[in-house]
């Protein structure tokens, strides 16, 4: 019926790759998915906000670290679902990987935005300023512009094929970067390291503070997931409006 | 409109591009519900002339005159030119451009019949709402060709007006000049093909140099 | 007549909308600039709050460049220009409703996004009140002088460097007086010293108003011709 199908029929031993499938697959997925996310999100934040204990040192503003550390996590862990994605996109053409990485991006973006803000939220009465140039921080800042930079590509080129080409070619040449760019950060703060700075990481975590972390972690890792594969559906949907609007206005050029 | 007729003439127009004469000693008039064809081997200088008396070139030599008309606007203000490029943005709809257009060359007076009508006029009515970059090349041209409709102006400049049209658009942009003609429009166009306008005149450029 | 105005004004806040070009990109450029000014000199607090307002001017300046190269090309390009000089808008309103546009869509994010990155350079928060106000009355200036290096490069193959380079000798103006406004705020001068450099400031600017219109449309003028 559209491009799309036709493309996925040239890869039948791809079982996944039909996205006619995978719109039915995972639209059973949905549902339980957001049970599971919400469900760990919601144990997690009640562990975290009032089951824990607040921390000797930091007290009650401890708590950040239960939205900023899975953030950070989830930051990497999109930009990594994002590579992996583009590299199968490119090695096997498969249709729905270049969905998955371009839906993974906002995604990933909004995660890393998130563990800017709470870091910057709990670095206020830490640090006593709302942004230092830690090298943590930096790094996840450089990771944001990838993201961004990923994300104008996209929307810069008009024709989605050669956009599909071109973003998969960028996330992965920003996959070989990012240890590159962790390295020569650390390089360059532990050159010009003021005294001032802590280290995020601090003293090894209580018992009763990793229950809720692992909560909060699984919770946003879910998160991740279900909003992926809404994002993905919304791709697919959009690309069957572009179609049918194509096929439109070849139909009405014969009036 | 309630201003009198146009009438133009040009007495010895010169066009020079590039330290090249194009044309020279070009003298033509034309007046109310009259067509003029420009035709002519390329290089001759068509869609230069056109571009002069848009206001959009300057004249080597020689001069326009206007009688009639606006006494209020130029040439250039009562003059819709069709270049070869058709001024449309993909990111915009169908519509959207032609009320943009509508708006940049009408007065104030409401356009939304007119963008209608204009729309109609060249059949585009069913892809109003689609992004001009959904279109086909002929499709885009039929959308500069309804911005001539969209706001009424009474001088049309047409460059290769039927490029990329099927002959079910050509017969329309037929119909469409025939009724600007009837309204007492004028009409200027460089062509190769026979445009079917009963009663036009032709101008030939560059005839002596091709031969 | 201004129904016109108006509406290529809107036509170009859309297109800005639709195509997301301008206004996004400028303030992820002005971002990345910013960013990388801590990794050359190094993290000190102080430092940093102490450069904060010129490297926050000097990279507006560089986003508000960057954006100019599309300003009339892409009209350029596809014929538009040659339909909206044969309007009713005399020329000179044409360039000044392109030159609001990119003020809303670029000048108008990059005073907005200014604090954030000024939390980032450590600058006081008490100075980011006259900060924001002298970025807001310059602002205009760099649209509206931005205009006259984008009309004489129409057309002209890698124009956007040659417009660059054209336009930042005018830029230089609105450069020192936004950072001294700023400076004195911040060092807490007398509110007179600080008033001072946000009225010349303004002088620039409402200079910048009339001038770049009319010398972008001559430049556009012979550029068409």
């Amino acid at each position: 019926m559209s491009p799309m199908t036709s493309l996925s029929a040239s890869q039948r031993l791809q079982a996944f790759a039909n996205p006619a499938r995978f719109m039915a697959l995972s639209a059973r997925l949905l549902a339980p998915l957001w049970v599971v996310s919400l469900g760990f999100l919601g144990v997690g934040l009640y562990y975290a906000l009032f089951a824990s204990p607040p921390d000797y040192q930091q007290g009650e503003t401890v708590r950040i670290m239960y939205v900023h550390v899975p953030s950070a996590w989830l930051a990497m862990f999109g930009y990594s679902v994002m590579a992996m994605a583009s590299a199968v996109a490119l090695i096997f053409r498969h249709p729905l990987a270049d969905l998955c990485a371009k839906s993974a991006a906002p995604i990933g973006a909004a995660f890393t935005f998130l563990a800017l803000v709470t870091g910057a939220l709990w670095g206020k009465p830490m640090w006593g300023a709302w942004w230092v140039w830690d090298a943590r921080l930096t790094s996840v800042l450089i990771l944001f512009f990838l993201y961004l930079g990923y994300m104008a590509l996209w929307t810069a080129i008009e024709e989605p094929t050669r956009a599909a080409r071109a973003a998969a070619v960028l996330a992965l040449v920003g996959a070989i970067n990012v240890p590159i760019i962790r390295y020569s950060v650390d390089w360059w703060n532990t050159l010009h390291q003021p005294a001032s700075v802590f280290r995020m990481d601090g003293p090894t975590i209580a018992p009763e503070m990793l229950l809720p972390l692992a909560l909060m972690a699984f919770g946003f890792t879910f998160l991740f997931v279900t909003l992926l594969l809404v994002r993905m559906r919304a791709e697919i949907l959009r690309h069957r409006v572009r179609m049918l609007r194509l096929a439109q206005a070849a139909a009405r050029a014969e009036d | 409109m309630t201003t009198s007729e146009l009438r133009l003439s040009a007495s010895d127009l010169a066009c020079e591009r590039g330290g090249r004469l194009v044309f020279d000693g070009l003298s033509f008039a034309i007046g109310s519900g009259e067509a003029l064809v420009l035709t002519g081997p390329n290089g001759s200088g068509k869609s230069s002339l056109l571009r002069q008396i848009a206001g959009l070139l300057e004249s080597a030599d020689g001069a326009l005159r206007v009688e009639g008309g606006d006494p209020e606007l130029t040439l250039a203000e009562q003059t819709h030119y069709l270049g070869h490029l058709d001024a449309a943005k993909p990111a915009m709809t169908v519509a959207e451009t032609l009320q943009f257009w509508a708006a940049w060359f009408g007065g104030a007076s409401g356009a939304a019949p007119a963008v209608a009508a204009a729309l109609d006029g060249m059949g585009l009515a069913a892809l109003a709402d689609l992004p001009v970059a959904y279109l086909s090349a002929g499709q885009k041209r039929r959308l500069a060709l309804a911005r001539l409709l969209a706001a009424p102006r009474p001088l049309w400049l047409l460059d290769e007006p039927t490029v990329g049209l099927d002959t079910a658009s050509i017969a329309r942009l037929g119909l469409a000049m025939q009724a600007h003609l009837t309204n007492g429009g004028l009409i200027i166009a460089a062509t190769h093909l026979d445009l079917g306008l009963a009663g036009a005149r032709t101008l030939r450029l560059g005839a002596e140099r091709a031969a | 007549m201004t129904h016109a105005f108006f509406a290529l004004i809107v036509r170009d806040l859309r297109l800005a909308a639709r195509i997301g070009g301008g206004g996004g990109m400028a303030v992820f450029f002005f971002l990345v600039v910013v960013a990388a000014v801590p990794l050359g000199i190094g993290p000190a607090p102080d430092l940093l709050a102490r450069i904060a307002p010129g490297m926050l001017w000097v990279a507006l300046l560089l986003s508000s460049l960057l954006t100019l190269d599309r300003l009339f090309h892409a009209d350029y390009e596809d014929g538009t220009l040659d339909l909206l000089a044969m309007g009713r808008v005399p020329l000179e309103l044409v360039v000044a409703a392109k030159a609001i546009g990119h003020f809303l869509t670029t000048g108008l994010p990059l005073v907005i996004a200014a604090p954030l990155l000024g939390l980032m350079l450590n600058l006081d928060v008490a100075a980011f009140p006259a900060l924001m106000l002298a970025m807001l009355v310059g602002a205009p200036a760099l649209s509206f002088l931005g205009v006259i290096g984008a009309g004489l490069t129409v057309g002209v193959r890698r124009g956007g460097l040659l417009a660059s380079l054209l336009v930042l000798p005018f830029y230089l103006p609105v450069l020192i007086f936004g950072v001294s406004a700023a400076r004195a705020a911040m060092a807490g001068f007398p509110a007179g010293v600080a008033g001072q450099s946000l009225l010349l400031l303004a002088a620039v600017t409402l200079v910048s108003l009339v001038i770049g219109p009319v010398a972008a449309a001559a430049a556009l003028r012979a550029n068409l011709r």
